[in-house]
């Protein structure tokens, strides 16, 4: 059966054009280029193999590891890759390594923070990869809260140095990818003091280990923190932890674009303004939100697929079984994850347009458009995470029991996706963040100060508090107007609950922790208003090619419909929306996925993911599943015998029973 | 620090009997008493030591086990346990292993499909483990539905034997557990064929190894499926395929309760009724709902006692920063994940004497209130597995990031019991079966036909569908009166409006067919009255102990009162609450979170569980986390050497700029 395309039946349904949808989702046909070359090129590279990672031991799947950041590199110089090609190539080996926080972190760090001159110096070892760096900031005691750190930087003016140190157990760094086995450096952040005062946490350039024999250098204790979640996954990185015992830097190796330690050890803050900073949040939240529709995408890729192969039931007189996909209970399920991969697809294109338009802002030292920009990105950041984390998990299920496989590819992309919930901000801390910025706004609102950006909707509020939603049938749920003016009404009037609430508490600090969960609520709503709006936004553009907006509108609506469906509490004791309005949104919801049905595969195959990224038996591409699972069977270990190891020891003496006097 | 217990505090501000409510949470005084011995037992025997698995590979972790289950059996020989304690022994092992499958599913099969002279013969050789047995009926392609098995059995009259046959690939039996390396005999469910007639789906036992090499006997192959989710976990069973190439087996293997071939091959159903077989049933789901709450429990111990000793932001002037478990978004989180070990624990008492009492109705031929307790431990088995997987990573989250390190013993439990869902019957399949139970309860409401059990309250369907909620204030919400009829007006009204909105359809099974959706969340809703009302059930038996009443008492409300927040939907839409009655919903939730507070630890204490049992540096008995996961670290054989294996080859070029000349 090898060569034959299973799913042929399933791709002859589609009523749009495949390619152009790959152009769309890739977002330009450059794009779309690019990643389909490299894509391609790391598939049918040998060394870039991952169908034997969960078989691997952990000291096994490192040195694999380490392997491939080579080979990776080796080809980026001997192909000439540019830096997008280079970033793609990375990104389709798919194995977490050292390499993600050398380009991802440590390089930007020094490039935002270090001076003209500290970039010139490191910047340049750090391009070739001549020292091998990483982000050490997270303390075993100490997460989200940065400003909780315990290492210290003492400046010592007497020898011109820095002295970090790592004061209790729980001040060690733990956590930093790339840090237990592989760095030379690390950008480690410390509390500077100096004269005996204490000015905060400050990034600073140590060298970890000698560049001779690679040996931790004295004082420093670096280790590998241990066995993570899942097999494979993210034990392919050797985070770590980091011990200083009184290790002594040159001054020039604090980070000094936005405050510098003077030879004399006088505190002086540079005229660079902080809010700069925030652009890099930006930049490194709206590539979390990119990652997020990659990694559902990936999830409704399988699950989509193997729905089309998977028969269940409903079988008449010993006929064929009916595709798990054509069950609503599946639909109902599926359908929305693969529309929130598309969802969160274009409002990632949009943050990029936002970064864009921040940074040129920063550029001309207008700030007013920051706070909102800080707050929608951190908002975003949060809600795609756990809705992608979730919806991976979903789509395993979706699979039944094959899903528990590791050569479904399901358990290990939960497994590796999971602790973006956590990293770059907690997914909760942000909401709270979110939350602060709309209690803020809607405070505001009386004072003639005209909210921005994602918040404009805000400034209607006197209409939004008191409208009544237009719905009477169920195509009224497709208009886009309608659609918006509910969410807005049921995001806006939330925030306003919540801020009256807070008024009732003589202290508002006191108020705000006792409303903790409703103002996460009424955070999750605002985002979820800024995703389907920007859908929506999507579709108002010019989009080419043969039934390509039909398809889109059908998932934009499918995602704001399901999202109603799934908070119905808040848009019905908002009064956003009757109880029989609701109904009429279900009703929509049921016609769209009949829509939708025909199009699914199609509309995974738009992703362009080859079976190497995929990297499960369920979701190849032609649909050749059963056949594949025994083969991966067969590979296992301990299949290599009939009769296993352990049988004349533990087995034989219980059937033989003899166990009584068997030394086990 | 050791010997320390560094939860003390939190311990001395209970306001409760913690050793009582260890009692209430066993059971008995004599549960709790073997209970508490066996995990001891387990506890201090070095062979169970269970903190290495995720560094063993496969082959290791597999051989381990049968070395565990050599050992435990070995201990219960020795130690003359009872049946009940080597049920809880082996519980406490915690290691899934084929001695689960020899004992809960192949030995149970005989006992109820087998005739008394194939229990005779069958059973001591089971019983000593002379023979090991697994039960394999699900197929590479048939998981859910039972009668689409392909595996045929087919009676050849002349040599009086079944030839056993996998026609196709997809009839492969796939998954089974112990089947793999282990078993030597199986329970094989096949369709029956005798004189060219398919009489569907029976059980055979049949033999599959060798009992003096262990060989696969010829005609089967034989073999391990391969890796599943997660390190560790269910890595350590050998699930199996099996493929038959006309394989012979005497007729007398079919296991004859039900049904007999007779000598000629004729086929004849015996006069026991069918009906015997769902009592297994109802007691096999009843140990899966006991078993969800242990999951969830353990799960929530963990998660409180670390969130107890984790502090993070809110340090005032430099002192120390709060605890995480007083923040009412962690508390908004856990506490209703805590409320719901409770609530399992108690529906899950219920069940076993609703198991005793269809035992008891079917020895006398009383089927009456059959098909009721089986939609119920359906609808139950779902619920409470479904919550209580997504409840373990929900933990895994509220541990931050050491909540991903495998070590925090989350991530393993996890993957361990996320199969639940899925076996014996997948939870959405069980909730469209309580669903068309209900549909057809509605239907027969004005039959005059009155609905029994735990239905009974639709027989009050004309009050129910019209009464208002008199809930005025906040502490009405604690009138377990009130409560129910909310959660009983919300569950009848959308059954009833299921069964409207099906008879709009023409045709009753297209219409149950596009409707899927919303009958899952009818039967959902149903599910969630039962468990309330056998909490509240509870609250008015006899319990002693100072203060242990009101704990459960807080309990019960925060689990109903979460409910109805996460369901606010449900209850807005049938106008069984107003918005304004869930927001005091809402006030009386945040007062109950308050209260609970300070108990919080005891409460996750009253489950017993020993750190062994935990397996969990974060969920430690004395809360001392912070040394003990350095010292998790240190263990890694990844941290044997500073400069890690691949060095030379892989990290050295890179610093040296040779990678060009490198071979890789």
């Amino acid at each position: 059966m090898e060569g034959i395309d299973h799913l042929a039946d399933e791709r002859n349904k589609a009523e749009f054009d495949v390619d152009e949808m790959k152009i769309v989702w890739a977002g330009s046909r450059h794009a779309f280029e690019v990643s389909d070359r490299i894509a391609r090129l790391v598939a049918t590279d040998p060394v870039f193999e991952k169908s034997d990672r969960a078989r691997l031991s952990r000291k096994e799947l490192f040195k694999s590891t380490l392997k491939k950041c080579a080979h990776a590199w080796k080809r980026i110089i001997e192909l000439r890759l540019t830096e997008e090609e280079a970033g793609r190539l990375r990104f389709f080996v798919d194995q977490p390594a050292f390499v993600d926080l050398h380009w991802g972190m440590f390089v930007p760090a020094i490039k935002g923070q270090g001076t003209e001159e500290q970039q010139e110096k490191w910047l340049s070892l750090a391009n070739k990869m001549q020292i091998i760096g990483c982000y050490a900031q997270t303390e075993l005691g100490h997460g989200s809260n940065v400003q909780g750190l315990e290492t210290t930087a003492t400046f010592d003016p007497k020898t011109d140095e820095f002295v970090i140190h790592s004061p209790t157990q729980t001040s060690s760094k733990w956590w930093p990818g790339g840090l237990g086995k592989v760095s030379t450096h690390a950008v480690v952040y410390a509390r500077l003091i100096t004269d005996g005062k204490d000015y905060g946490v400050h990034g600073f350039i140590v060298q970890l280990r000698s560049l001779e024999d690679h040996s931790p250098l004295p004082n420093i204790i670096v280790g590998d923190i241990g066995t993570k979640m899942g097999n494979g996954a993210y034990n392919s990185m050797d985070n770590g932890f980091l011990m200083f015992d009184q290790v002594r830097i040159p001054r020039d190796q604090m980070l000094m674009r936005l405050a510098k330690v003077t030879r004399e050890g006088k505190y002086v803050p540079s005229d660079v303004p902080k809010q700069l900073m925030y652009g890099t949040m930006v930049y490194v939240r709206q590539t979390i939100v990119a990652d997020a529709s990659n990694a559902l995408s990936r999830a409704v890729c399988i699950a989509t697929r193997y729905s089309a192969v998977r028969r269940q039931f409903g079988a008449q007189n010993g006929g064929i079984e009916t595709q798990v996909i054509d069950y609503k209970t599946q639909q109902n399920r599926l359908f929305p994850l693969l529309a929130s991969a598309y969802a969160f697809r274009f409002v990632g294109e949009w943050l990029k347009w936002l970064y864009t338009d921040v940074t040129a802002r920063l550029q001309a030292s207008d700030f007013s458009t920051l706070p909102e920009a800080h707050a929608c990105t951190a908002g975003l950041k949060s809600l795609t995470t756990t809705a992608t984390a979730d919806g991976i998990e979903e789509c395993r299920k979706l699979c039944g029991g094959h899903g528990y496989l590791w050569c479904s590819g399901l358990p290990e992309l939960f497994a590796v996706y999971v602790p973006a919930c956590t990293y770059e901000g907690d997914n909760i801390v942000l909401q709270l963040q979110v939350a602060r910025f709309l209690m803020k706004t809607v405070s505001q609102l009386g004072s003639g100060k005209a909210p921005v950006g994602t918040t404009a909707y805000m400034a209607r509020a006197q209409h939004l508090l008191q409208c009544r939603s237009g719905v009477q049938k169920a195509e009224d749920w497709l208009n886009p107007a309608v659609v918006v003016e509910a969410f807005e009404a049921r995001a806006l009037r939330m925030a306003v609950a919540c801020a009256k609430n807070l008024s009732k508490f003589e202290n508002q600090e006191q108020g705000f922790s006792e409303l903790l969960a409703e103002l996460v609520e009424a955070a999750i709503a605002h985002c979820q208003l800024i995703v389907v709006s920007k859908f929506i936004a999507k579709l108002e553009q010019d989009i080419g090619g043969k039934g390509v907006k039909k398809q889109l509108n059908n998932l934009c609506y499918i995602y704001a419909l399901h999202i109603l469906h799934k908070h119905l509490g808040d848009f019905l004791s908002t009064n956003s929306i009757t109880p029989k309005q609701a109904s009429l949104a279900n009703d929509q919801l049921r016609s769209l996925y009949s829509q939708v049905r025909p199009n699914a595969v199609a509309l995974v195959d738009a992703f362009n993911y080859t079976d190497h990224y995929l990297n499960s038996v369920l979701g190849r591409y032609d649909g050749n599943v059963y056949p594949k699972l025994f083969e991966e069977a067969w590979k296992d270990p301990l299949n290599d015998s009939v009769v296993p190891d352990g049988y004349q020891e533990y087995i034989r003496p219980l059937i033989k029973q003899q166990l009584r006097t068997a030394r086990l | 620090m050791e010997g320390g217990d560094h939860l003390a505090h939190e311990r001395n501000k209970a306001e409760f009997d913690v050793n009582e409510m260890k009692i209430v949470w066993a059971g008995s005084r004599h549960a709790f008493e073997v209970s508490n011995r066996m995990s001891r037992l387990v506890a201090s025997d070095p062979v169970f030591d269970k903190s290495n698995r995720a560094v063993m590979t496969r082959k290791e972790l597999f051989k381990n086990t049968l070395r565990k289950s050599a050992h435990a059996w070995k201990l219960i020989n020795e130690l003359r346990l009872s049946d009940e304690e080597s049920v809880i022994f082996k519980y406490f092992m915690d290691q899934p292993g084929f001695l689960d499958l020899h004992w809960r599913m192949f030995v149970p099969a005989i006992k109820g499909q087998g005739t008394e002279e194939q229990k005779q013969k069958w059973l001591p050789l089971a019983n000593k483990m002379q023979i090991i047995g697994c039960y394999a009926q699900t197929e590479l392609g048939h998981g859910s539905n039972v009668q689409g098995l392909e595996t045929t059995a087919t009676f050849d009259p002349q040599t009086d034997q079944f030839i056993l046959h996998s026609p196709t690939q997809t009839s492969s039996k796939w998954w089974p557990g112990g089947l793999g390396k282990v078993s030597t005999h199986a329970v094989v469910y096949a369709r029956l064929i005798t004189n060219g007639k398919d009489h569907g789906v029976h059980g055979f036992i049949v033999q599959l190894r060798n009992l003096d090499d262990h060989s696969p006997l010829p005609g089967i192959t034989i073999g391990d499926i391969g890796v599943k989710f997660g390190n560790g976990a269910y890595n350590s069973m050998d699930n199996g395929f099996l493929m038959f190439d006309k394989f012979c087996i005497p007729r007398d293997q079919m296991l004859m309760r039900l049904s007999k071939v007779t000598r000629e091959g004729k086929y004849v159903p015996s006069d026991v009724p069918r009906q015997l077989m769902y009592g297994t049933m109802v007691s096999v789901r009843q140990t899966i709902v006991s078993n969800a709450s242990v999951a969830m429990a353990r799960a929530a111990c963990i998660a409180t006692r670390y969130s107890a000793v984790r502090r993070q932001f809110g340090s005032q002037n430099g002192g120390i920063e709060t605890q995480v478990i007083d923040y009412k978004t962690q508390q908004n989180r856990l506490f209703p994940l805590l409320a719901s070990a409770y609530a399992f624990r108690f529906v899950g008492e219920w069940l076993k004497w609703l198991y005793t009492d269809v035992t008891q109705r079917l020895e006398a031929s009383d089927f009456a209130t059959l098909p009721e307790a089986h939609a119920c431990t359906a609808g139950l088995k779902s619920m409470t597995t479904s919550a209580t997987s997504d409840g373990i990573e929900e933990c895994r989250k509220l541990c931050g990031g050491h909540g991903y390190l495998w070590c925090s013993g989350l991530p393993e439990l996890f993957a361990v019991y996320v199969p639940a869902c899925t076996y014996e019957g997948d939870n959405v399949v069980l909730q469209l079966q309580v669903a068309r139970f209900l549909m057809k309860t509605v239907a027969q409401l004005s039959s005059g036909k009155a609905p029994a059990g735990t239905t009974a309250y639709m027989g009050r369907a004309k009050h129910l569908l019209h009464c208002h909620s008199s809930i005025r204030k906040a502490e009405d919400w604690l009138n377990p009166a009130m409560v129910l009829e909310a959660f009983e007006a919300r569950a009848l009204r959308m059954a009833v409006s299921c069964a409207n909105n099906l008879s709009k359809f023409e045709n009753q099974e297209q219409g149950f067919s596009e409707l899927l959706a919303d009958l899952v969340e009818a039967a959902i809703a149903h599910c969630q009255l039962i468990v309330v009302s056998k909490f509240i059930a509870k609250l008015e038996g006899d319990i002693k102990g100072k203060g242990v009443k009101n704990q459960l008492k807080n309990l019960c409300y925060i689990y109903a009162l979460h409910l109805i927040h996460k369901h606010l939907g449900d209850f807005l839409s049938t106008n069984t609450i107003t918005p304004e009655q869930a927001s005091l919903a809402n006030n009386q939730l945040r007062s109950l979170y308050s209260q609970l507070r300070p108990n919080a630890v005891a409460l996750v204490d009253a489950f017993d569980y020993t750190d062994h049992y935990l397996g969990s540096v974060l969920g430690r008995y004395d809360g001392n986390v912070y040394p003990k996961l350095f010292e998790e670290a240190l263990k890694d054989p990844f941290n044997d050497s500073v400069v890690p294996d691949g060095y030379h080859e892989y990290i050295r070029p890179f610093i040296k700029q040779h990678l060009r000349s490198a071979r890789l």
